[in-house]
Formats: C-alpha cells, sequence, structure tokens
C-alpha cells in the first residue's frame, strides 16, 4: 500500500504552521487580499451575536459565594472535592465577598432570622447573578416546615431548586448545569414534556411565539 | 433523686418554714416533684439552695410548658441539681392563663440564679411567660418584631402548606 502525503488546503499552501504564521502577518500588515482573504476567514475566525458569547462565557465561569447555611453545605463542600470536581464546569471558584461572586447556593434551612442577612448578601452581589436553592429546606422549608422558617422564594428570586434531604453533589451538579443552560438562552428546563404539559406557557404578548426548545 | 418519703420530709420542712407554699408532691418515673405557689417560688428556691441540709445550689434547667385543656393552663419548671450527693429536684409552679391581652406572670429568679438569664428570656420568647423583676427580659431565639409565642398549643403551625396524599384534596387547585 503506497501512502502518499499531501498537504491539506489550497491556495496558501494548507495547514503547514509556517505558512499560516506569515499569512497571518500578511493579514495584519494588509497584504492579503482577494481569494486568500477570504480563505483565512473561513479558516479562523467564528462569528457570533455578543450576547451568546457573554452568555457562554458566563455560565462557564459561574462562581458561586462561600456561603453555608446547614446541612446541605457539607454536601456543597464535597462538591469541590477530587471526587466530585466542579471546576470541570467551571463552578469552583468560591468566593469569600459576595462583590465577587456570580452564584448564591441556598443550601440549608433559612429561618426568619437569617432571610435578611441572606436577602443582603444577594442584594451585595453584583448582576448578572443566579440563585440554586438546594434542598427542600430552601425550597419549600422541608422537615422543619413551622414558625420559624421561610422558604427562599418568599424573598429573593430563585433559579434552580435542587431537591433532596440533602441533594448528592451530583443532583447539585446536575442544577449547576440546568443553570448554565437557562444562562445560555434555552430556559427550558424539560419538565413540561416530562409532566405532559406542552402549550401551557404563559406568555406575556399572544402574539409572542413560544421559543423553539433545543430538545 | 430523693425518694418519695425524702420528697415528702423536704415538702413537710417547708410548709413549717414558708406556709402554703407547697402545693402538692408527685413522684414520678424517679423524678421528684415540688409543686409549689407561683408566688412563693423564690422562697422556696433559696430555701433549697440555702439550706445547708439541701443544697441544691446548681440550676440545671428552667423550662415552660403549655397543657392547654388543663387549667392553670402554664407550667414553669426548675431542674435544681445537688452535686455533692448528684441529687436533683425538680420545682414546678402552675399559672393560670391571664387571657389573650395579658402574660401569665411569676418571679424571676436571676437574682438567685445568675444563669436563669437567658433561660428565662427562652420562656418568654416561645411561651410568653412574664418573669417579673428580670433585668432585661427580650426575646432570644426568634425575632425582636416576632408577635406571638410560638411553642404555645394554640399557636398556630405555620410554614408552608405541603402537599401529602391525605390532604391533597383540601388544598384548593393543588394541580396547578
Amino acid at each position: 500500500v503506497e501512502v502518499r502525503r499531501e498537504k491539506a488546503g489550497g491556495v496558501g499552501g494548507g495547514s503547514d504552521l509556517r505558512v499560516r504564521q506569515l499569512r497571518a502577518r500578511d493579514l495584519l500588515r494588509g497584504n492579503l487580499e482577494g481569494r486568500e482573504l477570504e480563505q483565512h476567514v473561513e479558516e479562523s475566525v467564528l462569528t457570533t451575536t455578543l450576547e451568546k458569547a457573554l452568555d457562554w462565557a458566563r455560565s462557564n465561569a459561574l462562581w458561586p459565594a462561600t456561603f453555608g447555611l446547614a446541612c446541605c453545605a457539607i454536601e456543597q463542600i464535597a462538591l469541590v472535592t477530587s471526587r466530585y470536581d466542579t471546576a470541570r464546569f467551571g463552578a469552583e471558584v468560591f468566593r469569600a465577598s459576595p462583590r465577587q461572586a456570580d452564584m448564591l447556593i441556598l443550601s440549608g434551612r433559612v429561618s426568619i432570622k437569617m432571610a435578611p442577612v441572606v436577602r443582603r448578601i444577594y442584594d451585595q452581589m453584583l448582576e448578572p447573578k443566579w440563585v440554586i436553592a438546594m434542598g427542600a429546606c430552601s425550597s419549600s422549608t422541608g422537615v422543619f416546615n413551622n414558625y420559624a422558617l421561610v422558604a427562599a422564594d418568599k424573598f429573593m428570586p430563585v433559579d434552580v431548586h435542587v431537591p433532596g434531604c440533602p441533594p448528592r453533589p451530583e443532583a447539585l451538579i446536575h442544577g449547576i448545569l440546568r443553570l448554565q443552560r437557562s444562562i445560555q438562552g434555552h430556559p427550558d428546563q424539560g419538565w413540561r414534556s416530562r409532566y405532559r404539559a406542552e402549550g401551557t406557557e404563559e406568555l406575556p404578548h399572544p402574539n409572542v411565539v413560544s421559543p423553539p426548545t433545543s430538545r | 433523686m430523693p425518694d418519695p418519703t425524702g420528697l415528702e420530709l423536704i415538702a413537710n420542712e417547708l410548709r413549717e418554714r414558708h406556709p402554703g407554699s407547697i402545693v402538692d408532691t408527685l413522684h414520678y418515673r424517679g423524678v421528684a416533684t415540688l409543686l409549689v405557689e407561683p408566688g412563693q417560688v423564690l422562697a422556696v428556691l433559696s430555701w433549697l439552695r440555702d439550706e445547708p441540709a439541701q443544697g441544691y445550689r446548681f440550676l440545671a434547667s428552667i423550662h415552660a410548658s403549655d397543657y392547654l385543656p388543663q387549667e392553670p393552663r402554664f407550667g414553669v419548671h426548675y431542674e435544681l441539681l445537688n452535686m455533692e450527693r448528684v441529687e436533683r429536684i425538680h420545682v414546678k409552679a402552675l399559672l393560670a392563663d391571664p387571657g389573650e391581652r395579658a402574660l401569665p406572670e411569676i418571679d424571676s429568679c436571676v437574682e438567685l440564679f445568675p444563669a436563669a438569664d437567658f433561660q428565662e428570656r427562652e420562656a418568654y420568647d416561645m411561651f410568653g411567660i412574664a418573669f417579673q423583676g428580670h433585668p432585661d427580659l427580650r426575646r432570644i431565639l426568634m425575632p425582636e418584631e416576632y408577635e406571638g409565642w410560638p411553642q404555645r398549643r394554640d399557636f398556630p403551625m405555620g410554614g408552608e402548606p405541603v402537599l401529602f396524599t391525605h390532604n391533597e384534596y383540601q388544598m384548593p387547585r393543588w394541580y396547578e
């Protein structure tokens, strides 16, 4: 069997690194024209909208605030260990200041005495910011359903609720992935298809059509 | 714990020293309880603390309770401990419910036992029992602007309505 090696690509000599370097230099100097310029742009430039690029960057660099409320915080700590390793999803940099954080994970029960503190931390975070209510307590007060607790979405907006008591770190990772998905402009979390509830979306204007689901 | 005989001896001595102070005695499941008249609770506690033969110098706990269908409704409990003999005695005062507007009142024992400060505040916070003469009677656990006495039996459970199978049809439009 005869093996022939050929350089890929056409006019400018293909993918040879030196050739491409020289072509990039020519481009910067303004010496590249016509077909060569067109091909260079096709090979090396990706076009998108600014919003999409921003959403992509934001969703892959979610910095959580260092904030634990109760037993769910233990699972939240396990989230950054090497076994679960949220660095894979860009959400491992727990910041000690809410000014530097993008995401607040409510890991535990919120008492009515703690609620103003939580709300203040949320208000101190810079836009854009997202909230994950982790576990049954912060979503619905869970087993501590009494006079002392309040559900988190009574006093602040919550983007993702992660059920469980406490949720395993995998469940929280799932919540983070759902949050990334909704940041990247696919707010459909798939529950309508699971509960056979398509067509029940409430839209602000009758002429606005439902955004296409990506699945 | 004093045995039933020892409890009766303590009660009789108290009846002699402070007439009308002891309403009853109970000895139930090994717990010796003196049921005292609320107005004389300080006299009983200071006698149990200072009498050399008794020596209950350590206040282990103050707590309150609500026996709602019964009257008198509220109970204030003092757990005293003699640390030499490792004996405990339980002093209990029953308070009548003064109605919606007023709070049941009893004398504060912070002067006798400084450790009673926070525990009386907790009993006030949860049951609304006003300890007269307490230096700083504020709520200790609940927010200061909180209304109501959450551990009383007639206080609503509160919280979020939770959907169980036994109550799903009572919740309006639960399926939405």
